[in-house]
């Protein structure tokens, strides 16, 4: 097992130092010059000369490179154009936003996706089999910011039964020791506000868990209903074991394998969504901060928050995939 | 006719008759493939006739069409209404379906067809080719995908040839890895092992042995892809990084106007959403009949 992990480990350095490389070389595709595009447009040439000093841009290209690989080890992402903090700071701001946020997004999918799945599986060809592969159809072919405004528009405009935009009402007062506001309402006992960040979650977390939960659907579905057919599972039948006990210990267990590995993938894709769904729902986290980073030509913070998003997701992928030689010990061996 | 010559004959009707043609015929047996090929066909009509069949100018503004406020519904002289500064929307959806057809087939093409040289030469040439072309795949998909598109219209500055470029090259490493798959699993069949003992050439047999069985997955991947790059193509051009010009009639573009005017006119953002999904819906419906239909497993049990 510990071979396992350390070799996957190693595996994980030149994927990081890939994307390393990538970033460093679109800094030098954006127009401008490095330096210039970086402080943004209105630094002043003493500015980009101490800059140019600095990171030793008239240096070569792999000392360069040296010198960059160095400031990101250190979390030195430099300073964001449009509120010139760092962007170190800015991160640890708005990731528990966004982390909240998909978290809640993946409760969503898998509380409902898996169940869906099962069921639609146990009862192939019926009315519930066929609702949900239409289910799980509509949910990726929906486009995200879509069904954010509908949402948004029925159960906050129309209804108001839900707030429409942020995190928190703007009148609550509340410590934020963590700056995940779930956990923050819970440390500090202050359960109206923990209601109220509940109710601000809700419509996003939806938005957002649509396309897991279509897939989490389709995939259960599928692998529940290739286990149902292997043999232990006929012999657990045949030797009396309860309905129940044998989809509980035989078909959902060994149906959970294949549904686990994609588990790390969805990862991804609620990244990628986080940055519509947070613009639709004005939520503070990486996903609007990168959207309006385009917009103010923030260099530093794009390139801060796609480096600091891609070692999430490859850091969450690696510990899926150790999580699951742990439950697989075919993975180990082979 | 003789029982010898009658079970002949019933062979013969059972006789397979190549994938191509049962693909064919379980596709059109099934009914959600149906529905897939229905929808995709009204949206490449939309596309291809939309100057024909549009009812006015998608970019002409009418201001008195709004002088009640916004905006008017559905009236015979605007099927679908007219937008926030009186435009016709039945004609902007036409012309949308122009630029979501133009971007499905420009952004799948670029990324099949770098991902498909890529793939192969990973998987027939091996070795340190493979090894280096697959860990550049496994980088550029470390990075959440519509996060590297938008890196990449950073970089190219935002407009809609960009977005199609930058959907087509995150889509480069899907089909590279897809195609080195298929073509590891074909080098090992006996057919490849034949051509190669009586010398047939190391590319020939690559083009005329191993890429022919490779395609039907690959047409899968693509028309599964079509969906995606729609849905990608419209949520970057949601968030701003489309055409510059915020007049044209592109879907997601239509969109990203009407979040702030959800309350007055909800039935903006209905008629663009439903027209992205429903033609998404078409390819990724196409995508699964494909993929039952050319899957060998279930050949002949249909």
């Amino acid at each position: 097992m510990l071979r396992y992990v350390v070799r996957r480990l190693l595996l994980l350095v030149p994927i990081l130092l890939g994307v390393s490389v990538l970033v460093f070389f679109w800094i030098r595709l954006l127009p401008g010059s490095p330096a210039e595009s970086l402080l943004g447009e209105r630094a002043t040439p003493e500015l980009v000369a101490a800059y140019r000093e600095r990171y030793g841009l008239d240096e070569p290209i792999y000392e360069q490179y040296a010198k960059y690989l160095r400031s990101i080890t250190d979390f030195d992402f430099g300073v964001s154009v449009a509120t010139h903090r760092q962007v170190t700071d800015e991160i640890k701001d708005r990731f528990p936003a966004t982390v909240e946020l998909a978290v809640a997004a993946m409760l969503f999918a898998t509380l409902i996706g898996i169940p869906l799945g099962f069921v639609a599986a146990k009862k192939y060809g019926s009315f519930i089999d066929h609702a949900s592969l239409f289910v799980s159809l509509i949910g990726i072919s929906i486009p995200i910011f879509f069904l954010a405004i509908i949402l948004k528009y029925v159960f906050a405009v129309r209804l108001g039964w839900l707030p429409s935009v942020g995190r928190i009402d703007v009148t609550i007062e509340a410590e934020h020791p963590t700056n995940f506001y779930v956990l923050d309402a819970i440390i500090t006992r202050d359960w109206a506000t923990l209601w109220d960040v509940i109710k601000h979650l809700i419509l996003p977390a939806i938005a957002l868990g649509s396309i897991p939960l279509a897939i989490l659907a389709r995939i259960t579905r599928a692998s529940v209903l290739d286990v149902q057919n292997e043999d232990y599972v006929r012999t657990a039948r045949a030797k009396g074991l309860a309905p129940m006990t044998v989809d509980r210990r035989h078909v959902l267990r060994n149906a959970m394998l294949p549904i686990s590995t994609i588990l790390g993938l969805q990862v991804g894709l609620l990244l990628s969504g986080a940055v519509l769904t947070e613009t639709v729902f004005a939520w503070p986290g990486m996903g609007s901060w990168l959207r309006d980073a385009i917009f103010n030509r923030d260099y530093p913070v794009l390139q801060g928050g796609i480096l600091f998003l891609a070692f999430v997701f490859v850091m969450v992928n690696l510990i899926v995939d150790i999580s699951y030689a742990f439950i697989n010990p075919r993975i180990r061996y082979s | 006719m003789s029982v010898a010559e009658a079970e002949a004959r019933e062979i013969q009707f059972d006789a397979p008759s190549g994938l191509w043609h049962e693909a064919f015929h379980r596709l059109i047996r099934n009914p959600s493939a149906i529905i897939g090929f229905v929808l995709v066909l009204v949206f490449f009509t939309a596309a291809v006739f939309a100057p024909r069949l549009a009812t006015d100018d998608p970019l002409k503004t009418d201001l008195l069409a709004i002088a009640d406020g916004c905006c008017p519904g559905p009236s015979s002289e605007h099927w679908l209404g007219v937008d926030l500064l009186g435009r016709d929307v039945f004609s902007r959806l036409l012309y949308g379906a122009r630029y979501s057809l133009l971007i499905g087939v420009v952004s799948v093409f670029i990324g099949l067809s770098i991902g498909l040289v890529i793939g192969a030469a990973a998987g027939y040439i091996g070795g340190i080719v493979d090894s280096v072309l697959m860990r550049a795949m496994d980088v550029m998909l470390a990075i959440p995908g519509l996060l590297f598109a938008i890196a990449i219209v950073a970089a190219l500055q935002p407009g809609l040839w960009q977005i199609m470029v930058a959907v087509g090259i995150v889509n480069i490493p899907i089909f590279a890895r897809l195609l080195r798959s298929s073509v590891l699993a074909q080098r090992e069949n006996d057919f490849v092992l034949a051509a190669r003992a009586v010398g047939v050439r190391k590319h020939t047999i690559l083009a005329s042995h191993i890429l022919p069985n490779a395609v039907s997955v690959l047409i899968v991947q693509a028309t599964l892809a079509m969906a995606t790059a729609i849905i990608d193509v419209a949520g970057l051009a949601f968030l701003g990084l489309g055409n510059p010009d915020p007049s044209t009639p592109e879907w997601g573009a239509m969109l990203t106007d009407v979040n702030e005017y959800l309350q007055a006119a909800p039935f903006l953002a209905v008629v663009p959403g439903l027209a992205i999904v429903l033609s998404v819906l078409g390819f990724n419906m196409i995508g699964d009949g494909l993929r039952e239909a050319l899957d060998p497993k279930l050949r002949g049990r249909a």
